[in-house]
């Protein structure tokens, strides 16, 4: 089997700008999205996600704005996520040059969006982030950034998404999160060994051998990182070589 | 050059339209068979589900014009499903324009997802479309429907089963992956089928 494991910077945008610093020398403009972008497409990255952490009406304006100028001038695919509660927004994402839109609260809150956005645009572009964390053995799913607990379990929400027709599974540790000791790949691996449709691990990156570990032991297909890449402690070419020469299918 | 894209209830028109501006090209995105027919190339693009599409095309009678079309054209994903006989997708018929089915993925073990969604390489790749393109390049595939391998194929995948990653018949070429969204390699396959219709254009093919 040739499909490339995929390796995917995320870049969190308020109003407009990148809001983790970069170490990148020579970037004139670290702290433009579309730049950053350009960069981690030339580092060999596979996709992009830009998640709008703004809150106000005017940074949304800003955040479109900044989807058309990513359309235009870079040539892999991007995901585009925050602030995504209907069909229409959707729908502006896409028009504005989106290739797939992430849906995290407002999934949970209405259900029916995936299989509203699946049937009006196709499953491909519909992916379900989740935010979720154990306790007592129970990986139980969060909303609001991690701010409001539910009643929602991870591998039956999950499971209830992709039947709902979401094209991709986005996980996000709580646990692993910011700590950089790896992603949490038993979970993973049950997600990618019971779910039909791809898993993205998220949370936890810190070294190279994290990315490897996420691949071997916990299945996934892709691996979503953000400081790691931002500060420049890991380069997305380097870490594309050394996990091929681990024996891991990547696009270099 | 004129090169115009098909307009119709696709997804994902713009992108190309984004990747032919950076390769310097402002094509006309139009649904108007006139200026589709004077059009020096034709790009047929899209992501969609096929019996909705196919019922639009027929709908606003762009079905016969692009069987009709005489210039190089390049059909995209969905546009090269449509290309073909019939589609397992909704038991549509197409425009015919190859003669072989669109057929749905089944996979034979769990960890075959489907969308094949990502990058995936170009193999047996045998066509000017790949001028200046190594086998085994990665490019961006997403699609839950394949063709299988026929007289047609000039490029070939292994996912669950050896499928037709591109399609050549005359000036009818097509790609199930989406060049516009496989960064170098991508920019180079549509320079070249933009090189082939400029020649064409020029009346040195």
């Amino acid at each position: 089997m040739s499909l490339a494991k995929r390796i995917i910077p995320c870049l969190d945008v308020m109003n407009g700008q990148t809001v983790k610093g970069t170490n990148f020398i020579n970037l004139r403009l670290a702290g433009d999205p579309v730049e950053l972008g350009k960069r981690y497409s030339e580092e060999n990255a596979d996709e992009l996600v830009f998640l709008d952490i703004t809150a106000s009406h005017e940074g949304r304006k800003t955040f479109t704005d900044m989807v058309q100028r990513v359309a235009a001038e870079i040539s892999i695919p991007f995901t585009v996520g925050g602030g995504i509660n209907e069909l229409g927004d959707v729908e502006r994402m896409l028009n504005a040059g989106a290739d797939k839109v992430s849906i995290n609260s407002a999934a949970i809150r209405n259900p029916e969006l995936i299989g509203q956005i699946a049937s009006h645009f196709g499953s491909q572009v519909c992916v379900v982030a989740i935010d979720a964390h154990l306790e007592n053995n129970e990986w139980v799913c969060y909303l609001n950034g991690g701010r409001l607990k539910t009643e929602y379990r991870l591998f039956q929400w999950a499971k209830e998404a992709s039947e709902r027709g979401a094209g991709e599974i986005l996980f996000t540790s709580m646990n692993h999160d910011g700590v950089k000791k790896g992603f949490a790949n038993d979970a993973l691996a049950i997600l990618s060994e019971t779910l039909p449709i791809p898993v993205i691990a998220s949370g936890g990156a810190g070294c190279k051998e994290d990315f490897r570990d996420t691949f071997k032991q916990g299945k996934s297909d892709a691996a979503l990182a953000a400081s790691v890449f931002h500060y420049g402690e890991i380069s997305i070419k380097e870490l594309k070589t050394y996990l091929k020469q681990e024996g891991i299918n990547v696009r270099l | 050059m004129n090169v115009a894209i098909i307009k119709y209830n696709a997804g994902n028109i713009y992108s190309v339209v984004h990747a032919l501006k950076r390769l310097g090209i402002e094509p006309d995105v139009t649904d108007n068979a006139n200026d589709i027919g004077k059009a020096d190339c034709v790009i047929f693009p899209g992501q969609g589900e096929a019996t909705k599409t196919m019922n639009y095309l027929r709908a606003n009678k762009l079905d016969k014009v692009i069987t009709n079309l005489r210039q190089p054209v390049l059909g995209i994903c969905i546009g090269m499903q449509l290309m073909c006989t019939y589609s397992e997708e909704g038991e549509t018929s197409c425009l015919g324009i190859f003669d072989t089915k669109v057929l749905h993925f089944t996979p034979e073990k769990q960890e075959q997802k489907i969308p094949h969604m990502g990058w995936d390489t170009l193999t047996n790749i045998s066509h000017p479309l790949f001028n200046g393109i190594d086998e085994g390049a990665f490019v961006y595939f997403i699609h839950s429907y394949f063709v299988p391998l026929n007289p047609f194929t000039i490029a070939t995948n292994d996912y669950i089963l050896p499928f037709s990653a591109a399609l050549a018949k005359d000036n009818f070429w097509a790609t199930q992956f989406h060049p516009e969204k496989s960064g170098i390699v991508g920019e180079r396959i549509l320079k070249n089928f933009l090189d082939y219709s400029q020649k064409c254009s020029n009346g040195h093919v």
